[in-house]
């Protein structure tokens, strides 16, 4: 059933591809403001790269939150789910993995062109792209919680953004930081090990959190 | 036989009691009809019934355990049909029922899926989305669930609505199948509807 639920997701992002497109759009247009506003002063841009591109993929990937469950929850499919005689936490890993593959892995694979643009090095590049790779799982499954927290209430795109922005700080921080340790020569094995564990616990707490969270928003 | 029973259930919407001391217990071949004039409290009765809502007083029992206590065991027993169909505008009624039933727990493959729609009068238009499909047909892709979950309990928050008088007839049938082997129907409905069963009880809600 694990793997229904993410056919059925990514079949789902298939037939509205303009709601992917959205996101993906979003991150390339924020990343390339940047450049433009600030002026090619390249060692700025190479020392603020990381950041801008680490908080545009947090940005785009919270736009997209709000709908993880809730066209489910309006069609009646949640309560489906909810009956369902597999775990939920199951379901809530399948719905979040699928989130990301069709969030988190276009702005993976865009990244190191964008980065391109801030006149990363090659190694630079390298690093963001993996860093990314690890921390975007982390955004949809922390984000899970947000959005199942939120479920049906007036406002809730805005309050999810107060919930989850502050649980993305510290994936934030050693994911842009990754890039930075590495071009000072220190290397970002210790960033890289850090986000895994990041990545680790929240696919072990995360769907159970979001699953208890669906719970309390349907009753 | 599971048996189902309800014991003092009591449900409370902000500061109204909806209804109090609600007592029942269904048998196999069992049909309970909740009736009750619009915000009496049918559908919440029947997603506390299912597990979705918590009563703010009394307990649920299958088979002698509640069923907050059996959890997955119970989902296994019972198909609950609400108010929304669970059906996805973008995918087909093939896909529809396939996914839905996979949540449910039971695999089914395209030829039964396929079968259940045509035997639900849908023949020919399992390929559309549903988006193109009128109210009552979506209707009958949601009842279609039915002829493949193969549960004992069926719970049904007005099943009816917006069926033609062929699918009212269609559903009749296959209820009355479905306790003639014994299963067991928890549902409200508005349209009078007479169903043959061993043993009909009424819940009236003020």
């Amino acid at each position: 059933m694990f793997f229904w639920i993410i056919r059925r997701d990514l079949l789902l992002a298939m037939r509205r591809r303009s709601d992917v497109l959205t996101t993906l759009f979003f991150f390339i247009i924020v990343v390339s403001l940047f450049p433009l506003g600030v002026g090619p002063e390249m060692n700025m841009l190479r020392t603020m790269a990381p950041g801008v591109v680490w908080v545009a993929a947090l940005l785009a990937s919270m736009l997209s939150l709000g709908r993880m469950f809730a066209s489910d929850h309006l069609d009646g499919t949640l309560e489906q789910m909810l009956l369902s005689p597999q775990s939920l936490s199951m379901l809530v890993l399948g719905k979040a993995l699928a989130h990301w593959l069709v969030t988190g892995v276009p702005l993976v694979l865009m990244a190191p062109v964008l980065g391109i643009q801030y006149d990363l090095t090659g190694e630079a590049l390298l690093v963001l792209t993996v860093s990314l790779l690890l921390g975007t799982p982390v955004l949809s499954l922390i984000g899970a919680i947000g959005a199942a927290l939120t479920l049906g209430l007036r406002g809730g795109g805005v309050l999810v953004s107060l919930l989850v922005l502050p649980l993305y700080i510290p994936v934030l921080i050693f994911g842009a930081g990754a890039v930075e340790a590495s071009a000072a020569g220190l290397g970002a094995g210790a960033h890289m090990s850090l986000l895994g564990a990041f990545l680790l616990a929240s696919v072990v707490l995360a769907p159970w959190t979001a699953g208890a969270s669906l719970r309390i928003s349907m009753e | 036989m599971p048996v189902l029973q309800g014991k003092s259930l009591e449900c409370v919407r902000g500061d109204r009691r909806l209804f109090h001391g609600i007592d029942f217990t269904l048998e196999s071949g069992g049909l309970m009809q909740v009736q009750g004039p619009n915000g009496s409290g049918k559908t919440s009765l029947l997603r506390m019934l299912c597990g979705l809502a918590l009563p703010a007083q009394g307990e649920i029992l299958w088979d002698g355990t509640s069923i907050r206590a059996l959890k997955g065991e119970y989902y296994a027993a019972m198909t609950y049909l609400g108010h929304l169909g669970g059906v996805k505008d973008d995918l087909t009624a093939i896909e529809n029922l396939r996914v839905s039933s996979a949540l449910a727990g039971v695999d089914i493959d395209e030829k039964q899926a396929h079968d259940a729609l045509q035997h639900m009068g849908l023949g020919g238009r399992e390929l559309l989305p549903a988006k193109v499909l009128s109210q009552g047909q979506r209707r009958r892709v949601t009842l279609a669930r039915l002829l493949v979950c193969g549960t004992a309990l069926w719970i049904l928050d007005e099943p009816l609505t917006a069926l033609d008088t062929a699918a009212v007839k269609l559903v009749r049938g296959l209820m009355e199948r479905h306790l003639e082997h014994g299963g067991m129907i928890v549902m409200t409905t508005h349209q009078e509807l007479e169903i043959a069963a061993g043993a009909t009880q009424q819940l009236k809600l003020a």
